[in-house]
């Protein structure tokens, strides 16, 4: 057989059959469903009077739609509550495991599937969210999908897709001190714009994704979408292993020694072929934040606003911004640590490092949002939620929250939030909120100072 | 949900030319709390089309009765970002049945495939040519014809072709849906399931 990439070997390895030869029937290995793109779905299945084919290869939590306070209590708002509500029978209807609210393992789908091991390298993962990439960090071919094909998996274990085309990005160099995976990510999504993998599977590849942890590999997959991109994944290697032996759900004993031998055999052929290559070297790249309204508006933290196209225009006078401004030294608002790009242990961690021993600056609000309980409970363990408890900022239970302000997470209209999140859409964070989005040392810079600071003044 | 079988459409058109229209200005998050699929229209655009106080915004073109038509007509890139079909059950539901765009955004283009929403991608020029044709005469159209693959510019016949996959298209022109398309091979399925154990 010629030579193949990674993507080219995981699509090979669950095309059931082909339909005209351009598309193709994908079989899916996990499922994960949330409470708010998964009703529709069920009731589609109520109503052709089907059962979900494959329960067991489908996971459920709630995160997109649940309140950050007080989760032992009734929640609130009553069509949130019939959401939750209506997630809850549809799994037990169909016995779909789910993670509600208040359980053990309940978190942001793409914070819990890799830190309980159901994401492994390999597999084909999907779910009606369009940041399931996060779990091609894996090796894993993973992508978002509507409401209707999340009716499709439940109804036959599969997809009607085409063929992805292909896509290396390179990352060649080391990053500097104080800058991390989301400022990398961001700068790649600068440089290729919003929409410039659009149609591609992308994988990560270079010495500097080879130097990263499995949760920086997860936050640089997690915003493939923002560049257009169908996924992103980064090939299997000693780290990837390493962090999944021994979780709940990784393979075990015998299982495992199968598992790592077929997982190793994954890697793109040396010879194969992409149909677009792209490389960048991040030797340079400072702390970045962006400056609009989409995640491709992005400069370094000394950097000043680029001149722009008349039709971006629309989106600085949203943000209260003109071109050749610095963002450097500007006042916020609010800070959002979380989100499944930056709401894990390691985020948390660097946001403790920095804030440890001081106080937030006045009139800013700071939000610390666990990406799980698990999350929750290692910080707890870790002592960082009395270090952010005395530098005055609220620690939060587990949830999207502020990412989406779906629930009651909005930041006011016109005010300006440093966010780890992935997305600096207009109203994304509440009608009218302005999103700088940056890495989770560039948002306690800002939390400590009240204003757009370089991190790397304060470690 | 089985599909409304679309053929040819004739009709005005919403012109609304702005780039890397993501999903949240569609339908913002917080509106996606319903569990049925139904009355999403209402709230298309909702930020856009709605001042704060919730009274209509004169100047979005939702609100300007000089336009008017069952199909959108954009920019590049349009639905961007997040992945919920909600975004296009509300264009759907507000009664367009075309969105006409310079590009469009991967999962945006599928969803609107299995809602019944067909999505038309042209030049840059076309778009142009469609949005002088506004200023010029009092009410053009567009005509849609999707077994062949053309849409063209009425009355001064300007047209161009489009693409859509093969599969996809057979869908919208019978009304099928890929789920009725996967349960008839589900002893195909199945079977590959025992062989492919893992």
């Amino acid at each position: 057989m010629s030579a193949r990439t990674i993507i080219d070997k995981l699509w090979d390895a669950h095309v059931v059959g082909d339909i005209d030869g351009v598309s193709g029937i994908l079989y899916i290995d996990r499922h994960f469903v949330h409470e708010v793109t998964s009703p529709q779905a069920f009731e589609g299945l109520k109503k052709r009077n089907r059962k979900v084919l494959r329960p067991e290869k489908t996971i459920a939590t709630a995160d997109h739609n649940v309140p950050t306070m007080n989760q032992d209590q009734k929640v609130r708002d009553s069509l949130s509550r019939l959401q939750l509500d209506t997630l809850g029978v549809n799994c037990r209807e169909h016995g779909v495991s789910l993670f509600g609210l208040g359980h053990e393992n309940n978190g942001i789908v793409h914070v819990i599937g890799p830190e309980l091991g159901i994401t492994q390298p390999g597999m084909t993962i999907v779910c009606g969210d369009s940041h399931t990439a996060t779990h091609g960090a894996f090796g894993a071919l993973a992508f978002g999908i509507g409401t209707s094909q999340v009716e499709m998996v439940l109804a036959s274990q599969c997809l009607v897709q085409s063929r992805p085309k292909r896509m290396r990005i390179r990352l060649e160099g080391k990053l500097q001190k104080g800058v991390g995976a989301k400022d990398l990510i961001l700068y790649v999504i600068s440089r290729m714009s919003t929409s410039g993998a659009t149609g591609y599977f992308i994988e990560y590849d270079g010495p500097a994704i080879r130097r990263l942890t499995m949760e920086e590999r997860m936050t640089v997959c997690n915003m493939s979408i923002e560049m257009g991109a169908r996924g992103g994944l980064v090939a299997p290697d000693q780290t990837t292993f390493d962090y999944l032996e021994g979780r709940s759900f990784s393979p075990k004993g015998k299982e495992w020694d199968q598992a790592l031998e077929y997982w190793k055999t994954l890697p793109s052929d040396r010879d194969a072929v992409f149909d677009r290559e792209e490389v960048f070297d991040i030797s340079d790249v400072e702390p970045m934040v962006t400056f609009g309204t989409n995640p491709g508006m992005a400069i370094g933290i000394n950097g000043s606003i680029p001149p722009l196209r008349p039709s971006f225009m629309k989106s600085l006078d949203y943000m209260g911004f003109s071109p050749g401004e610095q963002l450097l030294g500007r006042d916020i608002d609010y800070v959002f640590l979380g989100s499944c790009t930056n709401g894990r242990i390691e985020d948390l961690r660097q946001f403790a490092l920095l804030v440890a021993g001081k106080r937030k600056a006045d009139g800013v609000t700071v939000w610390i949002v666990p990406g799980s309980k698990q999350v929750e409970k290692q910080a707890v363990n870790e002592g960082l939620d009395r270090i952010f408890a005395q530098a005055g900022m609220e620690f939060r239970q587990p949830g999207c929250s502020a990412c989406l302000a779906m629930n009651d997470d909005k930041i006011p209209p016109g005010r300006y939030a440093v966010s780890t999140s992935n997305r600096n859409f207009e109203g994304r964070q509440g009608p009218g909120s302005r999103t700088i989005l940056a890495g989770p040392l560039t948002a306690a810079a800002a939390a400590i100072t009240g204003k757009i600071s370089d991190p790397r003044d304060f470690i | 949900m089985p599909v409304e079988r679309f053929n040819t459409l004739v009709s005005g058109y919403v012109p609304l030319p702005v780039d890397n229209i993501d999903t949240d200005q569609i339908i913002p998050a917080r509106f996606l709390k319903e569990t049925s699929r139904e009355g999403f229209g209402k709230k298309l655009f909702y930020d856009w089309r709605y001042l704060g106080n919730g009274d209509p915004n004169p100047d979005f073109v939702l609100n300007d009765p000089g336009f008017s038509g069952k199909i959108l007509v954009t920019g590049k890139n349009f639905g961007s970002g997040s992945s919920r079909e909600h975004a296009a059950w509300a264009i759907y539901d507000y009664g367009f049945r075309v969105v006409v765009a310079g590009s469009f955004a991967d999962i945006f283009r599928g969803n609107a495939l299995n809602t019944g929403l067909l999505p038309v991608e042209v030049g840059s020029a076309f778009i142009d040519t469609m949005m002088k044709a506004l200023e010029l005469s009092p009410a053009p159209r567009l005509k849609v014809d999707l077994e062949n693959q053309r849409i063209k510019l009425m009355p001064d016949g300007i047209s161009e072709g489009f693409e859509i996959d093969a599969y996809k298209k057979n869908c919208l022109l019978m009304g099928y849906d890929d789920i009725d398309y996967l349960l008839s091979r589900q002893k195909e399925i199945e079977k590959w399931e025992k062989t492919n154990k893992r």
